[in-house]
């Protein structure tokens, strides 16, 4: 059946993302710790922590607040599926921003002064990297000629060496994203949030630990993407793009601990920027060499 | 053709009608009866003509109607002229002369001995889809306001109720419309550009109040000065090139038939309030809701971008359609990023009307079969979400005694059906899988087939900006206050309307692989007179498929799995302040203050004055320039 081995990356997203994205979020723990001279927790800590948060109650707003939040939940899962399935990546990027508006919804259910500054950051935080999304989407399609995702795996060469400048725009917005410093300023996993907890501040217990486990799938699906710039049709391409996604979540980690987090209007004026100069570029340059 | 005939004279009898009633229950049955009448035959024209499936055209010598159009021509002249300089305003009683005066020369006196006799009336798909969209939503529209202005002057006993003539234009409105779309020849079409034109105007200027005078007269210019170019393009159409109908001028082959279509794109882009031509539609907001939702977004401004879309052909490739592309994207990207700042309901549907038809007028410009695709289909979901949108504001509004989107917290508590029907409107324009999007995905790809840098990066920033200001509005209407809901005021023929469109809504988002191969992609071919291969490619489709049943079955497995759920109530979190009803908090002085949590609207950081002074000078610019090469370039 032609779809077969579709489905089957489906179902080992679907079942591998939370365990890959926790392991992930564990790691990036450690190393962040020993960036700080510390020990660090142990690398399973995220699940501990999630699993903790199984058992706590749950203090809601509004019982309604559940209901999006596994819309939240169900939708990345849904998008993070359509990429890894191997389907159009432009309808990949706005079924994630349609996502994200559940995540937004949820916060601002509640009349809490920081969960909708946070919910309106995060907002802002999405305009900032949209473009550029929508921007790796236009790159990929102008560079082999597809929206579809398993068809830019399957190119001769790495998408990266005709979109270099989109590569570069990517790992910015990436910042933004995986809500690191200094871009962190819906919610952050820090201790200095001066919004207490942001959008997540009136989340708690199962509800707070289906969160986390959302963000493990759509950090997932992030590095995916990334994989993507340099996978191609040889097998050894896994190999490089693994190392490649290796690197860049180590250059995230390396930008959280040694930036401070900013304010909305250098985010927003540097992500679009970057979005400007290096996305459009690279497309522009792109179409003159593709003519 | 008797039914087009019908379509176009109908509403003209109606509104004559309805300008005698005084009566208010006699004054429903009509409207009800005559939007009954109007839908049904539209849809049985319209269903006949899908079958059949040929474009057709009629009506070859037709002396009589030309006589009588050009008395209709002097007679709006007249009426401008009288109402101009009452207001004393001279610019649009001049715009309205100098027409007049080259159109009456042009019929009576020029030599149109040149030209062979064309037929007058033409139906293919585009127009059974425009017939369908002014048909349905117009005449729901005139349901809505039966039961509107009733409380609309319930609340605003300063205004004059003069609502026989409000009735009366606005079937008058969609007779013009119907005549607009079913015409060919060009003077037909300009004739009721015209009517729209005017009609526009004196259902601005409803309330007479000082400020719906000013933006009444703004507006008629501006439309004028649009039909101005309209009367010289069709003058130098006919004479030079010897054409009168549209479709002559579109698959005509010579170079110097930019020149008709740079001025008939113009006219296209002052309807449809592109930059620099948008104030007048912003300053359109201050007639009562029906007028802004028939006119101002739904339906009097896609005989803008339909006109467009009709000249995409024959604009593809040349500096008329570079012209009218760039202003498009230029404008879809600045009014989205005005539309962020503003807080009024009908402000930010304004904004975001003049920002869509920029998208589907950029379409146009490219004039590629993907994206005259893409621009009908934006076309038609935005009518039905656009006017939904205006509906339920103007309900809301009628409600609660405001439209400012601030006092629309916790909406779906107080008026849950309400909140509802305008939930399912805001979805409607920016998210994934409704109708909107896909014609937003189709645009872009086909954006980058044309390698238009600059439309792409247009719709790529236009897309996030549009993205927030609508969740903005989402988050508002859905939050959880503990007030409880509160009895119903809207009335029934609102609910009518107002439910239809929801209905049309979500069956259009269901329907929409129907749609797309049995009357866009026929649709096409009949444009551009070829064959076309699909747009849409099969698992395109079928992604969009699995999208609509997640949207539609992940909320309801959600609420089914959710509700079982223990979950405690608790209060916000808000550092110790909290009196524990979620909407005040105890002060510094130990008071109970009301815990106002506003949107944010970039208030310090984008100054909407300045960006309108820029952004109507850079339009300015793009047309100046384009329209100069373009002509330049043949003569």
């Amino acid at each position: 059946m032609k779809y077969t081995w579709d489905i089957v990356r489906i179902i080992v997203y679907i079942i591998c993302a939370p365990l890959l994205g926790g392991l992930l979020a564990g790691v990036d723990r450690k190393v962040t710790a020993r960036m700080q001279g510390r020990k660090g927790p142990s690398v399973l800590q995220s699940f501990y922590d999630v699993g903790k948060l199984f058992n706590k109650e749950i203090l809601t707003i509004s019982r309604v607040q559940y209901m999006y939040v596994w819309c939240f939940l169900a939708f990345v899962i849904f998008t993070g599926a359509c990429f890894f399935g191997g389907f159009d990546i432009l309808l990949v990027f706005f079924a994630l921003t349609t996502a994200a508006m559940f995540f937004v919804v949820v916060a601002s259910i509640a009349n809490s002064p920081f969960s909708r500054m946070g919910a309106m950051r995060e907002l802002v935080q999405m305009l900032s990297y949209e473009p550029m999304l929508i921007l790796v989407a236009v790159g990929f399609y102008k560079a082999t000629g597809s929206f579809m995702v398993r068809e830019i795996a399957a190119q001769e060469t790495s998408a990266i060496m005709y979109l270099p400048g989109v590569f570069v725009g990517l790992v910015f917005i990436l910042t933004i994203k995986l809500r690191k410093s200094p871009y962190d300023l819906s919610t952050s996993h820090h201790a200095h949030q001066e919004m207490v907890k942001g959008i997540t501040t009136e989340l708690s217990g199962g509800m707070f630990a289906l969160i986390e486990i959302t963000h493990w799938y759509e950090n997932i699906l992030l590095m995916g993407v990334v994989a993507l710039f340099i996978l191609n049709c040889h097998w050894w391409s896994i190999i490089v793009a693994l190392v490649v996604v290796a690197l860049v979540y180590f250059l995230e980690i390396l930008i959280d601990n040694t930036c401070a987090r900013v304010k909305w209007n250098v985010m927003f004026k540097t992500a679009w920027g970057v979005t400007l100069v290096f996305g459009t570029i690279n497309i522009l340059i792109l179409q003159y060499l593709m003519k | 053709m008797e039914f087009m005939g019908f379509l176009i004279l109908f509403p003209f009898l109606a509104a004559v009608i309805l300008a005698c009633t005084k009566n208010d229950g006699v004054r429903k049955v009509v409207v009800y009866t005559s939007s009954a009448v109007i839908i049904a035959v539209a849809i049985y024209f319209s269903v006949t003509r899908l079958v059949s499936g040929q474009a057709v055209s009629y009506l070859e010598s037709t002396e009589i109607i030309d006589i009588i159009m050009l008395c209709g021509e002097v007679f709006l002249m007249i009426l401008i002229v009288v109402l101009s300089f009452k207001h004393k305003r001279l610019f649009p009683a001049l715009l309205s002369i100098v027409q007049t005066g080259f159109i009456l020369w042009f019929e009576l006196f020029s030599d149109r001995s040149g030209v062979s006799e064309a037929t007058h009336l033409f139906c293919d798909r585009l127009t059974v889809v425009m017939c369908l969209i002014v048909a349905v939503i117009g005449s729901l529209i005139c349901v809505y306001a039966v039961g509107y202005l009733r409380d609309y002057h319930n609340h605003h006993t300063e205004y004059n109720d003069r609502r026989p003539f409000f009735f009366g234009m606005l079937f008058v409105f969609l007779g013009a419309m119907f005549g607009l779309i079913f015409s060919s020849n060009l003077v037909w079409i300009y004739f009721f550009w015209e009517i729209t034109s005017v009609s526009s105007f004196l259902l601005i200027g409803y309330t007479k109040t000082d400020e719906a005078v000013t933006n009444s007269f703004r507006a008629l210019w501006m439309n004028l000065l649009g039909g101005f170019g309209f009367c010289i393009g069709l003058i130098y159409a006919e004479l030079v090139l010897g054409i009168t109908t549209l479709q002559q001028l579109v698959t005509c082959g010579q170079s110097t038939v930019i020149i008709p279509v740079v001025l008939l794109a113009f006219a296209g882009l002052t309807k449809s309030a592109q930059f620099p031509f948008s104030k007048w539609l912003l300053g359109a907001m201050v007639a009562p809701t029906p007028s802004s939702a028939l006119l101002h977004s739904a339906t009097m401004v896609k005989a803008g971008v339909y006109l467009l879309l009709r000249l995409a052909p024959v604009m593809s490739g040349t500096w008329a359609g570079a012209m009218v592309a760039l202003v498009g994207g230029f404008t879809f990207f600045i009014a989205s990023v005005l539309a962020m700042t503003k807080s009024d309901g009908k402000s930010v549907l304004a904004y975001s009307t003049i920002s869509n038809l920029g998208l589907i007028t950029a379409c146009a410009g490219v004039g590629a079969i993907q994206t005259v695709w893409a621009g009908v289909l934006l076309m038609i979901f935005h009518a039905v979400s656009k006017s939904l949108l205006f509906q339920t504001v103007g309900a809301v509004e009628n409600t609660t005694g405001s439209r400012n989107i601030e006092d629309m917290n916790g909406l779906i508590k107080t008026y849950p059906a309400l909140a509802t029907a305008m939930g399912i409107g805001i979805a409607g324009m920016f998210l994934a899988p409704f109708g909107m999007l896909i014609s937003k995905w189709a645009a872009l790809k086909a954006f980058v087939d044309a390698d238009n840098i600059i439309l792409i990066m247009c719709l790529a920033f236009g897309s996030a900006t549009t993205l927030f200001y609508w969740t903005k509005w989402l988050c508002k209407i859905l939050a959880r206050t503990p007030k409880k809901a509160l009895p119903n005021k809207t009335s029934a023929n609102q609910w009518c309307s107002i439910g239809a469109h929801t209905v049309m809504m979500i069956l259009m988002c269901l329907t929409f692989p129907l749609i797309a191969k049995y009357l866009l992609q026929p649709m096409l071919a009949d444009i551009y007179g070829k064959t076309v291969g699909t747009v849409l490619s099969r698992s395109d489709m079928l992604i969009m498929i699995f999208m609509l049943i997640a949207f539609a079955v992940i909320p309801a497995v959600g609420y089914l799995v959710t509700s079982r759920v223990k979950v405690s109530k608790s209060k916000e979190y808000i550092a110790g302040i909290n009196t524990g009803d979620h909407e005040n908090f105890i002060d510094s002085f130990g008071d109970r203050k009301y815990m106002n949590l506003s949107n944010w609207y970039f208030v310090n950081s984008i100054n909407e004055k300045k960006w309108l002074y820029f952004s109507n000078w850079g339009a300015s610019a793009i047309i100046i320039i384009c329209g100069i090469v373009a002509i330049g370039g043949v003569l």
